[in-house]
């Protein structure tokens, strides 16, 4: 199965720097991050220890588990693991900042809006994410992105973060065709 | 991950990893229950019918709210209030609410085995809510993730159940599963509430509180059944209370770190005086706490094993 090296370390904390720029060039007022289980969730603590560089301002960060939201419950067979959602801050009145690793179809986006909603009605929500790797199947776009990276269809996009896979990397895999799967 | 078991009956089929899964969604469902909205789309169309054909609050209760806060559909059925007073017989009635296209079937029955016959006649996974003097299998459950909540771990602690081992199902599938995760089980009250050959369970039996209390560090209080046959095991209830009710002066002698648990309702005066049950050692609320969590990861968890069964045979009839 090949493997291509899309981003090391370097580059990363390169553009997850240039999104935390973004952000506070936008000056969104107050604001916190919610990163996504699994992988969001140290992201969104990698981009607020940039921001907080930058801006000298601390920022909250939430981490969100979207299982219980997911639009293919009822065709996956037994459930996912649910992870405890933990949002340590209010969410009426505040911005919110969602932080992917991957945006792809945009489905684990529409749940997560889902469950911050049940926690109360933010002053808005944007979408950040580290690679938009394409293949849109809901009307969902990132505000800011990590880079933006063409892909096919049988590809897959692997982020890869210290806290849960031990170093951290991109890459890019081909998923096995049903071909060699047989072979 | 899934479940190795299709119905709940009995916590002698749970395996180990079972008891991990369940404890460890049950614990991610808590923060649920404390939101402003109490509620996630997960068990969203699933029909959950709840029949208890036994007085309960808490079970039933628990059950209701764990399938409400998940957004499924609970419907309670009761001996009184539905047909089975009018004569149509048990099975009859399950089979008629099977043929509604129910999803999980929570079921409690005075009588001991009636939810494994139930098991048997319908198409869906069937939890056990308590049969009989048999088992309790989902308050063994929060009483393990309320255990090892205080206690952080569940290997080589002392839990001592107390009161009518004979006569109850809560005392019955704890004793199993505590002593499956590894807990040392030890049991105490008058003889004529001690089960012959309880100990082929890996029990210790006392006859005397006093012997246990100092050993405990978890205390389980169980209730004097009035409506079952536990009024006759003793000459009355002060005695009993005296003897075997724990209270400020026994608990003296107590660890200072002993829970005290109790799977309600309570007989305030009874196997436990007031200041115990209201004191600082008492954790018999986050038991009813914890009941919704566990329930919930139960639905949640059953509702996807049969999704999953579903699917397989479907590709084996294509």
């Amino acid at each position: 199965m090949a493997e291509k090296h899309l981003m090391s370390e370097v580059d990363m904390d390169a553009v997850i720097k240039s999104m935390a720029k973004q952000i506070i060039d936008d000056n969104l007022g107050e604001v916190a991050l919610a990163g996504i289980r699994t992988r969001g969730v140290p992201l969104a603590d990698w981009l607020a220890k940039r921001i907080i560089a930058f801006s000298k301002k601390s920022i909250k960060v939430g981490a969100i588990d979207i299982n219980l939201y997911r639009d293919d419950l009822s065709e996956v067979g037994s459930q996912p693991i649910v992870h405890r959602t933990e949002i340590p801050f209010k969410i009426d009145g505040t911005g919110i900042i969602l932080v992917d690793d991957v945006l792809y179809t945009g489905r684990t986006i529409r749940s997560a809006l889902d469950a911050l909603i049940d926690f109360g009605r933010p002053k808005f929500i944007k979408l950040a994410v580290l690679v938009d790797r394409g293949w849109r199947e809901l009307p969902i776009q990132a505000d800011y992105v990590g880079k933006t990276i063409k892909t096919k269809a049988d590809e897959v996009i692997k982020v890869m973060l210290k806290g849960t896979d031990g170093k951290n990397e991109v890459i890019l895999k081909e998923r096995f065709s049903a071909r060699e799967m047989r072979r | 991950m899934s479940l190795s078991i299709r119905h709940l009956l009995s916590v002698k089929d749970l395996t180990k990893k079972d008891v991990d899964l369940i404890l460890k969604t049950a614990e991610n469902f808590q923060e649920i229950s404390k939101r402003p909205v109490k509620k996630v789309p997960a068990l969203r169309g699933k029909t959950i019918p709840l029949c208890f054909f036994e007085p309960s609050t808490r079970t039933r209760a628990s059950f209701e709210i764990a399938a409400k806060r998940l957004s499924a559909d609970p419907i309670q059925i009761s001996s009184f209030g539905s047909s089975l007073s009018k004569g149509e017989s048990l099975l009859d009635t399950v089979k008629n609410l099977e043929a509604m296209d129910p999803d999980v079937l929570v079921i409690r029955h005075p009588h001991s085995g009636m939810p494994h016959l139930m098991a048997k006649e319908v198409s869906c996974p069937v939890i056990n809510a308590g049969d009989g003097i048999n088992e309790h299998p989902t308050q063994a459950l929060l009483d393990l993730m309320t255990i090892l909540q205080t206690k952080k771990k569940i290997q080589g602690l002392h839990v001592a159940i107390i009161g009518d081992i004979l006569n109850s199902r809560v005392a019955r599938s704890n004793i199993i599963l505590l002593t499956k995760m590894g807990a040392k089980v030890h049991v105490a009250g008058p003889a004529s509430m001690i089960p012959a050959g309880v100990d082929q369970y890996g029990v210790q039996v006392a006859y005397d509180i006093r012997e246990v209390i100092p050993k405990a560090d978890v205390m389980m209080m169980l209730r004097i059944q009035r409506e079952r046959e536990s009024a006759s095991l003793f000459p009355s209830l002060r005695e009993y209370a005296r003897f075997f009710g724990l209270n400020k002066n026994n608990m003296q002698s107590a660890k200072k770190d002993v829970v005290i648990m109790h799977p309600g309702p309570v007989n305030r005066g009874v196997e436990i005086a007031p200041e115990v049950a209201d004191g600082p050692h008492s954790i018999i609320l986050d038991q009813v706490t914890n009941g919704v969590a566990v329930r919930m990861a139960l639905l949640y968890l059953m509702c996807g094993e049969e999704r999953e069964n579903a699917k397989i045979k479907n590709q084996k009839s294509k």
